[in-house]
């Protein structure tokens, strides 16, 4: 287990030295990944120039939620947003090369590339983050501020495992990439924004079936202390390192069945 | 070192866009082979005869659907993990390294991923390094490689943790010439002198009648030559051309024992078999001669008469 | 003319190869339908009127927006960028076609493909959930017309950025920012007429309103009469400057090459 972090470390020391030898060329594309991130909060912004709330949520508060959302996806983008281009792997056959070494495929598929530009998109979440920190009035207590520091990386292993679901539907059919795309960029985009403003059937989808709504929103509730308006149960709040981990076993799983289903239907 | 009992490979393929009628293709059938340690075997067919099928149920990449199959003492399909560090695996067309990154970077990554020992590692390295002569491009990213350059990190690459058993889909597809010499008198070298049993996939005549010791010749799934070459030759490559030049062109020769393939100007070809002497005196007293040579049939020849007309 | 017709064709065949690809798009944008017509929606809340939009316009532009996506290809575009770094383009300028003619009619021929079978569902399914605004025949049909002027102003755009690949070895950056710029200020990601004054003055000074925000609002009967007309004109007008200045790019890019020796 160690090793296996060791050896991902490695690859992205590598490609952080491989990326930083084009500096001009690297500070340009961060700073570009950078400003156009923006874009999505200006529509947020844009929102708040026309009402003062939004269902139940001010403007500070919206800000919170997607800059928490902003910054678990941009992790998870620049650690696995390589993923997009896995049907293509696919189809090239570079994936058997990767049943012929002695490591599991799903890491050695993670441990294949690494962006480091897409820190930009962080580093814009990580602004928004610093703005609707001091414009809010948060009661902060030991178990706010713990929570605060685990929706990031259960947001991250969140979005992480949708990712990869998405990616397994390569292995059956081979124009199937796109379709996960209305789930990871889909969810990014839907955990940005309180779910409580959808309809009822998709809060439910967003709760128990492609549990995104635990990226932020119930986090962001405990913090700001704040009601789900349709009243869902609060235990909930406190769930979302739990879904986290059941999420990831889940991808774990259908990645192990769908290998297996490749290694037989042929490669 | 392999061994390969009646092993069988079926695929269901769906025709048609909406109807999808269930079609079973036998990608292989029946096949039964072994493989000594230490040997350079060629494996030979057409497009499509199920030979990337094989290597896939030899490497642990494909699960059979029937029969027997046995490398280094492993189940490949059971035991693809323990298998892999004793296999290494090269596919011509692909790419097994870290695209953005220096040479160097990638075998330091495969290093870790097969566990090697820092000083086998650096002994491997030198060697790799001074016979295939990586040093002006260790360090320049894989995707501003030249082909032979790439081909040559790849071969590294598959043997840094020093395997027992190495599989090899056309490693010199795109080469020139003088590229192609230099990976097979490496091979040549790693077989011979550290004893890795290999086995070659490929459609390059040349490598097979250069390197190869045995070979296997699969079509539609089955196997239907698994020998030596000479053998093969002696088989198979019976007929020999005799090429004639003529003073001026002339209708085709009636030589007893030759029948014309071949006319072009004043060239002949007679096909023959046996002695060529007897034959030669015949033609030189039925015509006016310039020129002639006797040419053996090259393997090309002999695959396509296997081909049509198999041994098993 | 004829010519035309078949590199319309073979836009048409390019897309509708790969049908699989088209249904998971089309799944894509229902799921991004939803989702911003509920955020939208929400702004109406306690208010019955935004930027001259009612809730049923503002869901309507949603799904139609949805709809038009892939039709005016909001997205990236590299075809011809890509035939620029290999070097195949020094083939395409040694024939009698204008490239730019080809990329234009090839274009014409894929975005009725995508009107069709990426659109037309996403929107009925749209229709079926949420009340919608439809048009009167004229707005129709002047949708129609400006939905194909708008496919002109984008691929006159799309041209643009592609062929700073004369001078760019790598046009993502680029791309990057000409996305963004066009999925903004095109009204992909809110109605313009959401925007602050300042910022839709700017907006509407752009081309790239023209590209989705126009065919939208004739369909929801925003403009008639004399103001109708005004916009198809803009969209016209657009199309001229931004192919214009394509052809510009194209002949310094295509002078370059030759300098260089290709």
């Amino acid at each position: 287990m160690v090793e296996s972090v060791v050896l991902w470390r490695r690859l992205v020391g590598a490609q952080i030295r491989s990326q930083l030898q084009y500096r001009a060329s690297f500070v340009l594309d961060l700073a570009g990944s950078f400003l156009i991130s923006f874009v999505d909060f200006l529509a947020v912004l844009v929102i708040f120039h026309n009402v003062p709330r939004l269902g139940e949520w001010s403007v500070e508060e919206v800000a919170f939620l997607y800059a928490l959302s902003s910054i678990s996806f941009a992790i998870t983008d620049l650690a696995i947003g390589h993923l997009d281009q896995f049907p293509q792997k696919i189809r090239d056959g570079n994936f058997d090369i990767l049943l012929v070494r002695p490591r599991g495929s799903l890491y050695q598929v993670i441990a294949s590339d690494f962006q480091l530009r897409r820190l930009g998109k962080a580093a814009q979440g990580l602004l928004v983050l610093g703005y609707a920190l001091a414009a809010l009035h948060v009661d902060w207590d030991p178990g706010r501020v713990a929570m605060l520091v685990v929706m990031i990386p259960a947001g991250v292993v969140l979005f992480s495992s949708v990712w990869v679901i998405g990616a397994c539907l390569s292995f059956w059919t081979t124009d199937g990439g796109e379709f996960t795309n209305a789930f990871t960029y889909g969810g990014a985009f839907m955990a940005q924004s309180p779910i409580d403003i959808y309809g009822t059937w998709l809060r439910r989808f967003l709760c128990y079936i492609v549990p995104l709504g635990f990226v932020c929103y119930f986090p962001a509730l405990y913090i700001l202390d704040k009601r789900d308006p349709l009243g869902l149960p609060r235990f909930l709040e406190f769930s979302s390192p739990f879904v986290a981990l059941l999420a990831a076993f889940v991808a774990g799983t259908i990645w192990r069945g769908a290998v297996r289903h490749y290694r037989s239907a042929g490669g | 070192m392999i061994d390969v009992e009646h092993l069988s490979k079926s695929f269901v393929v769906r025709r048609g866009k909406l109807r999808r009628q269930r079609h079973v293709v036998d990608a292989v059938a029946d096949l039964s082979f072994r493989v000594e340690r230490g040997e350079l075997l060629g494996y030979l067919g057409p497009n499509g005869a199920g030979k990337s099928t094989t290597i896939k149920m030899l490497t642990g990449i494909l699960v059979p659907s029937s029969g027997r199959v046995t490398v280094a003492g492993l189940d490949p399909s059971r035991r693809r993990i323990e298998l892999a560090r004793r296999i290494g695996a090269m596919f011509g067309q692909r790419v097994q390294l870290w695209w953005d990154l220096p040479l160097i970077d990638s075998f330091e990554l495969l290093r870790h991923i097969y566990k090697v020992p820092a000083d086998r590692y650096r002994a491997s390295l030198a060697r790799f390094r001074e016979v295939l002569d990586l040093d002006p491009f260790l360090h320049t990213p894989v995707r501003q490689l030249s082909l032979g350059q790439r081909i040559r990190g790849e071969l590294t690459a598959s043997l840094l943790h020093e395997p027992e058993l190495l599989f090899l889909d056309e490693p010199t597809i795109g080469l020139d010439v003088v590229a192609k010499q230099r990976v097979r008198d490496f091979l040549v070298e790693i077989n011979r002198e550290r004893g890795v049993t290999v086995l070659l996939t490929t459609h390059d005549l040349g490598d097979i009648e250069r390197l190869c010791d045995r070979l296997l010749v699969i079509d539609h799934g089955r196997l239907i030559w698994d020998g030596r070459i000479p053998d093969l030759k002696e088989r198979y490559g019976a007929d020999r051309m005799l090429i004639v030049d003529l003073e001026r062109p002339a209708p085709p020769l009636e030589i007893e024992g030759a029948t014309v393939e071949r006319v072009d100007g004043p060239r002949q070809w007679l096909r023959f078999r046996g002695p060529a002497a007897e034959l030669t005196a015949r033609v030189a007293a039925s015509a006016r001669l310039v020129d002639l040579q006797i040419a053996e049939p090259d393997i090309e020849e002999i695959v396509r008469r296997i081909y049509s007309n198999p041994a098993i | 003319m004829r010519l035309d017709w078949e590199i319309a064709k073979r836009g048409w065949r390019r897309y509708a190869a790969y049908p699989w690809a088209t249904a998971a798009g089309v799944f894509t944008n229902t799921v991004f339908g939803f989702l911003q017509a509920y955020i939208l929606l929400a702004l109406f809340e306690h208010r019955s009127d935004v930027g001259g939009y009612d809730a049923a316009d503002t869901v309507t532009y949603v799904w139609l927006a949805q709809a038009l996506i892939m039709t005016v290809y909001i997205f990236g575009w590299q075809e011809l960028a890509l035939r620029i770094r290999d070097g195949s383009i020094a083939t395409d300028l040694s024939r009698p076609l204008d490239p730019q003619r080809y990329w234009l009619a090839f274009d014409l021929g894929r975005a009725p493909y995508h009107f069709v079978f990426r659109g037309l569902l996403p929107f009925l399914v749209g229709g079926l959930v949420f009340e919608l605004h439809y048009p009167t025949p004229l707005d129709l049909a002047a949708f129609i017309a400006s939905v194909t002027l708008a496919v002109v102003v984008s691929l006159g755009f799309r041209f643009l950025y592609n062929s700073s690949a004369f001078w760019l070895l790598d046009i993502r950056g680029v791309m990057t920012v000409a996305i963004t710029v066009n999925l903004f200020l095109s009204g992909m990601v809110m109605p313009i007429s959401f925007f602050p004054d300042w910022l839709r003055t700017v907006a509407h000074a752009l081309p790239f309103a023209a590209i989705l925000q126009t065919p939208v609002d004739v369909w929801l009967g925003k403009h008639d009469g004399w103001g109708l007309a005004g916009v198809l004109a803009l969209q016209v007008f657009w199309a001229f400057v931004l192919l214009g200045l394509g052809r510009l790019t194209l002949r310094a890019g295509t002078r370059r090459l030759e300098v260089q020796g290709g």
